[in-house]
């Protein structure tokens, strides 16, 4: 069977499960498409699940309320090897990132890592992913029995529920005890459209020159396009954004329809988080940034004067 | 107390991606080590600073030519370094193999490793490593401190950041804010010459690649990159809009 771990949150099965279930349905690989849901009361969860594949297995235990990697990597082995999975769908979250590792050591399997296309070549699976910060696509296979795969968020179009149901089963876990003790959490949340769901992403620099001109320029530009706001690593690590806003190689990874770069040079790190964008529009003063070469379309100008006549404009044509 | 700090030779971020016989060749790029291997080695040393008996083992598992980083390691204050040669590039999960087989035979208490790699864009080594020696990981860790076999430390998870707490020994991969990674100085580049660098053949570690490279290919997006002058900004922001409404047809 293939298994596709589902992500979820705040009683909602995530985008990227869809997508996962999307690249189950295409990969080729034969077998029952499995969802595995984890977690404390996720019925609902489960239920949504459900309308994705073959069957839903479900481990809904009090053991399960938080997340912690150790723990995710047995119960994900165990039910991989119990049911015999050939194929084991991750999301390319923080949290999938971590304990896939964990699940492919366990299982003695290969590891593809933000797999962006996935099929079967013979007795091979065959995926692509980037590599030197996402300037290179490489095609890489694995052999044998079974293959870990964790999925990049954005490669594959979300899948269309299925109209009937399928089947859900509990499962029993002997789980490790937890070994990291969590003190804290800082949880960023914004009103905004969602980073990695928005068609528009307004991203600002350090050369927005304040947290307030952030404010100003970036939210108010994003607020006129009804636009995701995003942030460079500089302007988080100045403390001007959360960290839920950060893209680029340590932050999210955007794919939108277009992408304003708001007094951002385009250091080759943030280059790799939305260098994938259809349209990329550069803002800045410095006519010699690197992000122009990227850039569809460029204005040399102070953003703070060119920002605000942008917005004037789109209030005028609306 | 011996922590293992992992060190990779990537390919410099200003340098472009050159291409031989449908592969990245990298013979005639700068090199440098992986910038978020850095914080690592520096945090290796700030513990090592306050508790002298500590000592640090800089490892890298790769081309010969990686000797080079472990040199730049060894010059910014690591005590020794482990070079494992590998003339073909291993898989993560194959490395992760190698590094574990070492820490055994180290006896490492912890390891420092990068939370991304600059060239297989990988992230799974630090969590590999860690399940194949049964240690707990902190992943993406940006504040630690470590007091009486304790790590205590804030890390970046899927909705924010966490701080959290393990014991000893245990595996924590490391990003950019940690620290302020320090730089070589001309007495440690001298001593560094002298410092011990032990190579293994990656044969005794009898691992074999768990995936195959069928094919790269450098992206190239074509960009539009159309300058608009921005000397008037109301006109420019006039013919912005103009061609994202009607060229590129991005927004209503």
């Amino acid at each position: 069977m293939i298994l596709i771990v589902a992500e979820h949150a705040n009683n909602k099965l995530s985008k990227s499960t869809y997508e996962m279930a999307q690249a189950a349905r295409d990969c080729g690989r034969e077998g029952p498409v499995t969802l595995l849901v984890l977690g404390s009361n996720v019925a609902d969860v489960a239920t949504q699940a459900a309308l994705l594949g073959d069957q839903v297995l479900v481990a809904d235990l009090p053991a399960l309320a938080e997340y912690d990697p150790e723990v995710w990597a047995a119960a994900v082995a165990q039910i991989a090897s119990e049911g015999e999975a050939h194929t084991i769908l991750i999301g390319g979250s923080r949290s999938g990132r971590e304990y896939s590792p964990r699940v492919a050591v366990k299982l003695d399997a290969p590891l593809m890592e933000d797999a962006i296309s996935l099929k079967v070549e013979g007795n091979a699976l065959q995926a692509e992913h980037y590599t030197f910060l996402a300037r290179v696509t490489e095609r890489i296979e694995a052999t044998g029995p079974v293959v870990v795969v964790s999925i990049k968020p954005g490669a594959f179009s979300p899948a269309k529920p299925n109209a009937t149901p399928a089947e859900q089963y509990d499962v029993e876990l002997i789980l490790p005890v937890r070994r990291v003790t969590v003190a804290g959490r800082t949880t960023e949340k914004s009103e905004r459209v969602l980073l990695a769901d928005a068609d528009i992403v307004v991203s600002g620099g350090r050369g927005v020159g304040s947290a307030e001109g952030f404010v100003e320029l970036v939210e108010g530009l994003a607020d006129e396009l009804g636009a995701a706001v995003g942030a460079t690593r500089a302007v988080v690590d100045a403390g001007w954004r959360p960290y839920a806003e950060q893209v680029g190689q340590t932050g999210k990874t955007v794919q939108p329809k277009v992408y304003f770069a708001i007094g951002i040079s385009g250091a080759v790190q943030h280059l790799s988080g939305m260098g994938k964008s259809k349209v990329i529009v550069a803002i800045n003063k410095d006519a010699e940034a690197p992000i122009f070469k990227e850039a569809d379309y460029g204005i040399v100008g102070d953003v703070k004067v060119i920002v605000p006549a942008l917005m004037q404009e789109l209030k005028k044509t609306q | 107390m011996r922590i293992l700090t992992l060190i990779r030779q990537v390919l410099d971020a200003e340098e472009s991606v050159r291409m031989k016989a449908g592969a990245v060749d990298l013979s005639t790029s700068k090199l440098v080590v992986d910038t978020m291997d850095e914080y690592g080695l520096e945090q290796a040393l700030r513990f090592r600073d306050a508790d002298s008996t500590i000592e640090v083992v800089a490892l890298a598992v790769g081309a010969a030519r990686s000797e080079e980083a472990l040199r730049t390691a060894l010059a910014i204050g690591a005590d020794r370094a482990i070079l494992v040669e590998t003339a073909e590039p291993l898989d993560v999960i194959a490395t992760s193999s190698v590094v574990a087989q070492l820490v055994k035979s180290e006896q490492v208490d912890l390891i420092f490793c990068g939370g991304g790699q600059a060239d297989w864009d990988s992230h799974a080594l630090g969590a590999a490593t860690a399940e194949r020696l049964g240690w707990p990981q902190a992943t993406w860790t940006s504040a630690l401190i470590m007091a009486a076999g304790v790590l205590t430390g804030t890390h970046d998870v899927d909705t924010g950041k966490e701080s959290f707490t393990m014991a000893l020994p245990a595996v924590v991969t490391t990003q950019q804010g940690l620290n302020d990674p320090r730089y070589p100085t001309l007495p440690n580049i001298m001593k560094a010459k002298r410092k011990e660098m032990r190579r293994v053949p990656v044969a005794d570690f009898g691992v074999t690649a768990k995936l195959n490279i069928l094919s790269t290919e450098v992206q190239v997006k074509e960009r539009r990159r159309k300058m608009i002058d921005g000397k008037d900004a109301t006109v420019a922001a006039a013919e912005l809009v103009g061609l994202l409404r009607n060229e590129a047809r991005v927004i209503g």
